[in-house]
C-alpha cells in the first residue's frame, strides 16, 4: 500500500525555489520555496515587517532577489526563470499574463485619467488600436467589477476606496491575465465593502481560473479567499498548508499566537 | 560678408563644444527619433527662447550657409530676428528670409509650407522632448519605455480626448513614431505640419536646450502620428482661404481685425504668402 | 468489500505553545474501517474528541501520527500523508462534511452556498441551482430565504443550508457532525430521509449524533470513543 502521489499531473504555475530578498544587510525575506498550480489561491499572512511585501516584490518581479529562483510556466507551456527572462519580456509577463492589485489604488491607477482609460491601458499597451473595441472592453470589465457604468469617463479620485479598489481589479484582469498578485487588496476599507470586494475576488478567481498570490495581515481575508496559506515572520515562512489546516490546527508557537489574537465577534 | 562680432569664435560657441554637439547630431541622425543627451551650453539667451536650436545650428553652421529663422512662421518676430542676427553678428554668414534660399531653417512651431528639399537642414527649438513625460515623471523609466519600445500608453492619452470630446484634440506636439522605432515629439508645430515630416527630402534636427537632448529625422525617414483605427489621424483645415494670398491648402491663423469681432484668415507662413503674391 | 475509509492507529494531540506548551492528548489509538453503505456513529461524552476525530477525517485537522487511507475513485490516499491540493481534491469529490455551523461567507445567497460544491464538480449552473433548490424544499427552507445570504438566518435555518450543501454532491464518504442539532421534528425527518437514501446508494458515513432517536435510526453501529483513548 502506497502513498498516492498528485492526483492530476498537471504542472505548476509557478515555481519558487530558496527566494532570499536582501537589502543590504537587512533580509526582506529568506529561503522562502512553494509551487502554485493553475486555479490556486495562495495566501501570505504575517505582521508588518514579516517580509510578505518583501516576497511579493520579488514574485511580480519588482525587485531581484538575492538568490533563489521563480520560475514561471509561460503559455506555450515552457517554464521559464524569471530572472533568465529579458526585461523586455518580463515586463511584457507583468503588463498580459499577470495582474498586481496593490493596497493603495494610488499605486495601481491613473487617477488623472478616466476610469476607461484606466481600463483600456493594458489593452493599448499590448497593442489595441481600435477605440471603440477598447471602450467596450472597458465597459465590459466595469460592470463585472460592479461599477456603474455611467461613471466611465469619471476619474478615479472621484471614486470611493472600494470602487477605486474594483477599478485597479478590472484594470489587471482585462488584458486575461492567468495570475495576480494582490497585496492587502482589502487594506483601508470599511468592513462592509471589505465583503463586497471579497465577495467579487471570490467570484472572479473562480469563474477565471485564475490564480492568485494575496498578502494580508488579515486571516478572515485569508480564510474567505486562499486554498494554502504560508505564515511568515521575520522574513522567513514559519507554517504553510492547507487554509482551514492552518487557521484551526496552527502548529507553530506563532501562528498559533496570530489566530488566537483574532478577537471574536 | 558682414563684419563679426570680435573677440567670439565662429558661431559664438568654441569648437570643443560644436565638436561634442556634432558628435550628439551624427548619433541622433544614425537612430532615428532616439534622444541624444548632450553637455547643452549657456547661451546669451534665457531658456525657451530656443537655446537648444540655436546651438545645433552654431554647430552646423559653416561660412556658406544661408540661414533662416521663423518664428510661428514669420521671419519677423522679434525672436527670429535676433537669432538670425545673432548668427550673421558671430558667424558673418548670409541669411534670408525666402525658404527656397535657406541651407538652414531654424525654427520654433512651424514647417515651412514651401516643400523642403534634400540639402537643407530643418532645426527645432524644443521646449520639451520626452513624449513620455506627461505618462512617467522618472527619467529612468522612461528610457526604459524607449529601450523596450512601451508605448501603448501613449494611447490613453487620445483616448480621454475622444471619451471626452468625441475626437482627438491634441493640435500641435502631435507625438510620431519615427522610422517604426521610437516615440517622438515633433516640437510645439501643429499637427498639420506632421505630414511635413514624413519622407522630408530634408535633414531634421531638434535641440532642447533646458533639457540637454538632440534626437533627429534624417531625409526620406517615415515618421507616422498615433491614431486609433477608429479615429484616424487627421489636420486641420479651414473654410475659409488666405484673405492675402488665397491660398487654400496653407496653414492659417486667425487674425483679429477689429474690436467688433472683424476677423480674417492669413497664412501662417509670411515667405510663402509674400511669394504667392509677389 | 474493501473499506472506503480505513483509520490505523490514528493519534492526534495538541500543543499549546503560548500557554506554556502543554500538550493535550485528544485521540492515541483510533482503529477504525468504514464500508460503503456503513453509518458508524461516534460514541462518548463531550471531551472524548468526537469533533476532533471528524475534523482530523476531513482534513482539517493534521494527522498527528498513523494512517488514514481514503478510498478515492480507484486510488487509495492516506490523508496523512496528502498535500494540501490532494486534500482539496478529496474534498471537492469523495469526503464531504457537515459541520455544525455553517461558515457564513458575506453576500452569497443561500442557494448558491448549495449549489457551490455541484458547480465546482463541473455541474451546469442551471442544474446545480434546480437541484439546490429540490434539496431547500426538501428540508423545508422557505423560498423566500433562498435568496438572501444566510447572515441572518436562524440556527436552525443555517443547519438546514449546511446540510443540503453536504448533501448536494454524492459524496462517497460523508461526515456530519450533529446534523440534526438545531432541528425540529419534521426537519429531524427530512434529514433522517436523506441519511436514509445516501447509505442506500452506498455512502459511508462517520457521524455525531447526540440524539438518540436519530442515531437508532441511522446508525449500523457505534465507535466507542474510549477504544480511542486506549493507550
Amino acid at each position: 500500500m502506497s502513498a498516492l502521489p498528485l492526483l492530476d499531473e498537471e504542472p505548476p504555475l509557478l515555481v519558487v525555489e530558496g527566494l532570499t530578498v536582501a537589502y543590504g544587510a537587512r533580509v526582506g525575506c529568506r529561503d522562502v520555496g512553494f509551487e502554485l498550480w493553475p486555479g490556486e489561491v495562495l495566501g501570505i499572512v504575517g505582521e508588518s515587517g514579516s517580509g510578505k511585501t518583501s516576497l511579493l516584490n520579488a514574485l511580480s518581479a519588482k525587485i531581484e532577489p538575492a538568490a533563489g529562483r521563480i520560475r514561471y510556466r509561460l503559455r506555450d507551456g515552457t517554464m521559464a526563470d524569471l530572472f533568465d527572462l529579458s526585461e523586455a519580456a518580463r515586463r511584457q509577463l507583468l503588463r498580459t499574463d499577470w495582474g498586481v492589485v496593490h493596497q493603495n489604488p494610488r499605486d495601481g491607477l491613473r487617477l488623472t485619467v478616466s476610469a476607461g482609460a484606466n481600463v483600456g491601458e493594458r489593452l493599448m499597451a499590448i497593442g489595441a488600436r481600435h477605440y471603440g473595441e477598447i471602450r467596450g472592453s472597458a465597459l465590459d470589465w466595469l460592470g463585472k467589477v460592479e461599477i456603474d457604468r455611467d461613471r466611465i469617463d469619471d476619474r478615479p479620485s472621484s471614486f470611493s476606496g472600494g470602487m477605486q479598489q474594483r477599478l485597479q481589479i478590472a484594470r489587471n484582469l482585462v488584458t486575461n491575465p492567468r495570475l495576480v498578485f494582490m497585496d492587502e487588496p482589502t487594506g483601508g476599507l470599511d468592513v462592509s465593502v471589505q465583503a463586497r470586494l471579497l465577495d467579487l475576488i471570490r467570484g472572479l478567481v473562480a469563474d477565471l481560473g485564475l490564480s492568485a498570490i494575496i498578502v494580508t495581515h488579515d486571516l478572515a481575508v485569508a480564510r474567505l479567499l486562499a486554498h494554502r496559506l504560508m505564515v511568515m515572520r521575520g522574513g522567513e515562512v514559519v507554517e504553510s498548508g492547507l487554509t482551514d489546516q492552518v487557521l484551526d490546527d496552527p502548529q507553530h508557537p506563532y501562528t498559533q499566537l496570530l489566530v488566537s489574537s483574532i478577537l471574536q465577534v | 560678408m558682414t563684419q563679426t562680432l570680435a573677440g567670439y569664435n565662429f558661431a559664438y560657441l568654441d569648437e570643443q563644444t560644436k565638436r561634442m554637439i556634432r558628435r550628439a547630431i551624427l548619433k541622433a541622425v544614425a537612430i532615428p527619433g532616439y534622444q541624444v543627451p548632450f553637455g547643452s551650453r549657456e547661451m546669451p539667451l534665457p531658456y525657451g527662447w530656443g537655446t537648444g536650436g540655436i546651438q545645433v545650428t552654431a554647430s552646423i553652421i559653416g561660412r556658406a550657409d544661408v540661414l533662416k529663422v521663423i518664428d510661428q512662421g514669420a521671419d519677423d518676430t522679434t525672436n527670429a530676428i535676433s537669432i538670425r542676427r545673432f548668427f550673421a553678428r558671430t558667424a558673418g554668414v548670409a541669411t534670408t528670409e525666402r525658404t527656397v534660399e535657406a541651407t538652414i531653417i531654424q525654427t520654433r512651431h512651424r514647417i515651412p509650407e514651401t516643400p523642403l528639399r534634400a540639402g537643407q537642414i530643418m532645426v527645432y527649438q524644443v521646449p520639451i522632448p520626452e513624449p513620455l513625460r506627461w505618462l512617467e515623471p522618472r527619467e529612468t523609466e522612461t528610457r526604459t519605455m524607449h529601450a523596450l519600445s512601451e508605448y501603448g500608453a501613449m494611447h490613453v492619452r487620445f483616448y480621454e480626448d475622444i471619451a471626452h470630446h468625441g475626437r482627438i484634440t491634441t493640435t500641435y506636439d502631435y507625438p510620431v513614431i519615427v522610422n517604426d522605432r521610437y516615440l517622438m515629439r515633433p516640437s510645439p508645430i501643429p499637427k498639420f505640419d506632421n505630414q511635413k515630416l514624413d519622407m522630408s527630402p530634408a535633414l531634421q534636427l531638434f535641440g532642447a536646450g533646458r533639457e540637454k537632448r538632440i534626437y533627429a529625422v534624417p531625409p526620406f525617414t517615415k515618421v507616422k502620428s498615433l491614431d486609433f483605427h477608429d479615429h484616424p489621424f487627421s489636420v486641420e483645415s479651414w473654410d475659409a482661404a488666405c484673405s492675402l494670398c488665397g491660398s487654400t491648402t496653407s496653414y492659417l491663423d486667425e487674425v483679429l481685425t477689429d474690436d467688433q469681432g472683424g476677423r480674417m484668415f492669413v497664412c501662417s507662413d509670411t515667405d510663402y504668402c509674400r511669394s504667392r503674391t509677389s | 468489500m474493501e473499506p472506503l475509509l480505513d483509520i490505523r492507529g490514528l493519534a492526534k494531540s495538541f500543543t499549546l505553545h503560548n500557554q506554556g506548551g502543554v500538550t493535550l492528548p485528544v485521540l492515541a489509538a483510533v482503529d477504525l474501517s468504514v464500508r460503503a453503505g456503513e453509518c458508524v456513529a461516534l460514541h462518548g461524552r463531550s471531551g472524548t474528541g468526537k469533533s476532533t476525530l471528524l475534523r482530523t477525517l476531513y482534513g482539517n485537522y493534521r494527522v498527528g501520527s498513523g494512517e488514514l487511507w481514503v478510498r478515492h475513485g480507484a486510488a487509495r490516499i492516506d490523508l496523512a500523508q496528502a498535500s494540501p491540493r490532494q486534500i482539496i481534491e478529496l474534498r471537492r469529490s469523495t469526503i464531504g462534511y457537515v459541520s455544525q455551523f455553517l461558515r457564513v461567507i458575506p453576500r452569497v445567497a443561500a442557494l448558491d452556498i448549495v449549489a457551490e460544491p455541484m458547480r465546482a464538480r463541473g455541474l451546469g449552473a442551471e442544474a446545480a441551482l434546480e437541484r439546490a433548490a429540490a434539496l431547500l424544499t426538501r428540508l423545508n427552507v422557505p423560498e423566500r430565504l433562498w435568496h438572501l445570504a444566510p447572515a441572518t438566518f436562524s440556527g436552525g435555518e443555517q443547519q438546514r443550508i449546511n446540510i443540503a450543501r453536504g448533501f448536494a454532491v454524492e459524496y462517497p464518504i460523508l461526515l456530519l457532525d450533529e446534523p440534526t442539532a438545531s432541528l425540529d421534528g419534521d426537519n429531524r425527518t427530512s434529514v433522517i430521509g436523506l441519511i436514509d437514501e445516501v447509505l442506500a446508494r452506498g455512502t459511508a458515513i462517520v457521524g455525531i449524533f447526540h440524539d438518540g432517536e436519530v442515531r437508532e435510526r441511522v446508525a449500523s453501529r457505534l465507535y466507542d470513543m474510549t477504544e480511542a483513548k486506549a493507550a
